[in-house]
């Protein structure tokens, strides 16, 4: 059971309240990564306050008895951060020490310094899927029924890792784990299908042995149920692909489909537009 | 010279095998993952007997770094198998960021280390691996003399929390350890003591510098020999205490120069105890094709290198 289980029209109110934290944390050490953050917000919501059974405090490394979420593509640390501390598992307050000296907030996300919530570094791209799938190996061995949930981005895919693990889940009958694919087809240097084409990737990992689902991610009435339809699908002998569509920059409309705002913060007057454009009815800014 | 006698000679992987095949029985958290690679790592015991705990991965090496990396997370206690070169140039990234970084308690299991892999040739003759390794942070290597030594030092990092670099070969070698001997990471063996020179010795020279200690003998100099089986942590105080008695030192690796043992010893002593330093070890270069014997003669890693190399460093003191 999610410790929060919120409604939809909760799941918008804060939504809206982490893409706040995003623009604002990035604005304010002028770097991080806001287009991506922006985009799997609402994926990010879902999960921690309807989707995943988990325990924020105290946290627990093992997470024995938890759903396990891991972030493959650890340059959207933000969403990941603000959620975290608005689930519970550490004070919204820290929020103001992303990417500055001394903090647990790193640029991407690590355990060196033990925040809560993250469970291996992640930055370097094309490493989540491996360690999401042990992890799921590890939970089959110790009869631990919960799952393992892991995000990748789409750009992430030329990774030749991904490739590998993704064999290997599929021979491996890896079954109690839910990937998903933030299919937004941007990446540093332009479009996906410019830089390197990935083509039709419910094809590939259909080949490939999975088990895939097509999901708009910015959109809750769409996105809650495909989360309940990938949750059905586990247990039937193959992992499990969400590939979800998202629009990097959601919510702010001058960063929207655009790669541009890949890894670029707002400037201030930048920051009070799209500040306006997140209107909550109460905001809990830290 | 103190006498060091061995009943038979046997390679350092099956005392990897075999110790493996024990931790099976006793730590039902340890699980094996090999690329490939079973029979060369002779994990097939363990396969065999707990295969439920066995992963065979494939030739997937990144993947194999970050199942590991995962399956730490609930308590399991991986234990990787592939060749030294797979198991560090090829994946480096993997292991910095899901094992080093992430502080995950992975062991991973080297073998066919340096030259004496022999004729498969440099792309499999690993030279750089325990360089590699000692810079990462968190990060402990390990590099046993014989079967013996292998096996226990096999048995011992289950026990220690963190990752580990385990590094053996495919040669057999004289297996003189003492099989009861217990195996402490970071403590250094005193293997004879002397007063003229410092022999520190890891991996296949140790037998090697046990054999240029009676070569020295019988020309009148007195070795300290000391198996340095743990390159990191390194164990400064025998290594201080040892050269602070006979003010000079050879060290002797089967690794390149750059990033070995000799590195890790001229890092200690430079800072602590300047002293004149001679290093057994490849010089800059490749390896080739060849037979274990030929190979190490040829890239100078000889016992009459040792033997060289002392008298060398005796006329510096």
């Amino acid at each position: 059971m999610n410790p929060h289980n919120k409604s939809i029209e909760e799941l918008k109110e804060i939504a809206a309240q982490v893409r706040r934290d995003i623009v604002r944390m990035v604005h304010a050490v002028n770097s991080g990564h806001p287009g991506g953050s922006l985009g799997c917000t609402d994926y990010f919501v879902s999960l921690y306050f309807r989707v995943m059974k988990y325990k924020p405090s105290p946290f627990n490394m093992d997470g024995e008895g938890e759903d396990l979420f891991f972030l493959s593509n650890g340059h959207i640390s933000p969403v990941w951060y603000s959620v975290l501390a608005r689930a519970g598992f550490f004070e919204v307050s820290e929020l103001a020490t992303f990417r500055k000296i001394n903090s647990r907030l790193q640029g991407h996300p690590a355990t060196e310094e033990g925040l809560p919530g993250i469970r291996v570094a992640s930055g370097s791209l094309g490493q989540g899927l491996s360690v999401a799938v042990g992890a799921a190996q590890t939970k089959k061995l110790n009869k631990d029924n919960n799952l393992v949930y892991v995000l990748m981005g789409d750009g992430e895919l030329g990774e030749g890792q991904i490739w590998e693990a993704a064999m290997y889940a599929a021979h491996n009958k890896v079954d109690n784990l839910i990937a998903t694919i933030d299919r937004n087809y941007q990446q540093i240097d332009g479009g996906t299908e410019e830089v390197l084409a990935l083509g039709d990737l419910r094809q590939k990992f259909e080949a490939f042995g999975w088990h895939v689902l097509e999901a708009d991610g910015n959109n809750f009435e769409t996105l809650l149920p495909a989360l309940e339809d990938a949750k059905k699908a586990t247990g039937n002998g193959k992992p499990v692909m969400i590939l979800m569509n998202t629009e990097m920059g959601f919510g702010v409309d001058f960063m929207m489909g655009s790669h541009k705002w890949h890894g670029v913060a707002p400037n201030d007057e930048q920051l009070e537009i799209a500040l306006q454009q997140l209107a909550v009815e109460q905001a809990s800014d830290y | 010279m103190k006498e060091y006698t061995y009943t038979e000679k046997k390679d350092t992987r099956s005392g990897f095998g075999v110790g493996l095949l024990e931790l099976g029985r006793t730590n039902p958290n340890v699980v094996a993952l090999c690329a490939d690679l079973i029979g060369s790592l002779k994990m097939d015991a363990f396969k065999k007997e707990f295969p439920e705990r066995f992963y065979q991965v494939g030739i997937a090496e990144a993947n194999m770094m970050g199942l590991a990396a995962g399956m730490t997370i609930g308590g399991k206690i991986p234990f990787t198998g592939t060749f030294a070169n797979f198991s560090t140039g090829r994946v480096y990234d993997q292991i910095r960021q899901s094992i080093a970084y992430s502080g995950k308690n992975v062991k991973i299991c080297a073998s066919h280390a340096g030259l004496t892999l022999g004729e498969d040739g440099a792309t499999h003759q690993i030279l750089e691996d325990v360089g590699m390794m000692k810079m990462l942070p968190h990060m402990t290597v390990i590099n046993p003399c014989d079967f013996n030594q292998t096996k226990a030092a096999t048995i011992a990092i289950a026990d220690y929390e963190g990752p580990v670099y385990l590094r053996f070969g495919r040669p057999a070698v004289p297996n003189f350890t003492p099989a009861d001997q217990k195996f402490e990471i970071g403590k250094a063996v005193m293997l004879n003591e002397g007063t003229d020179v410092t022999i520190l010795a890891t991996g296949h020279l140790v037998w090697k510098a046990i054999e240029a200690g009676h070569k020295l003998a019988e020309k009148g100099i007195n070795a300290e020999i000391i198996n340095i089986h743990t390159i990191k942590p390194l164990d400064d105080e025998a290594i201080l205490k040892s050269v602070g008695k006979t003010k000079c030192v050879v060290t002797a690796e089967e690794h390149q120069m750059n990033g070995g043992l000799g590195d890790s010893v001229a890092q200690l002593l430079g800072r602590q105890l300047p002293a004149p330093l001679e290093m057994v070890a490849v010089n800059d270069s490749f390896g080739e094709s060849g037979t274990p014997d030929q190979l190490m003669e040829k890239y100078g890693l000889s016992t009459e290198n040792i033997v060289a190399a002392v008298e060398r460093v005796i006329s510096r003191k």
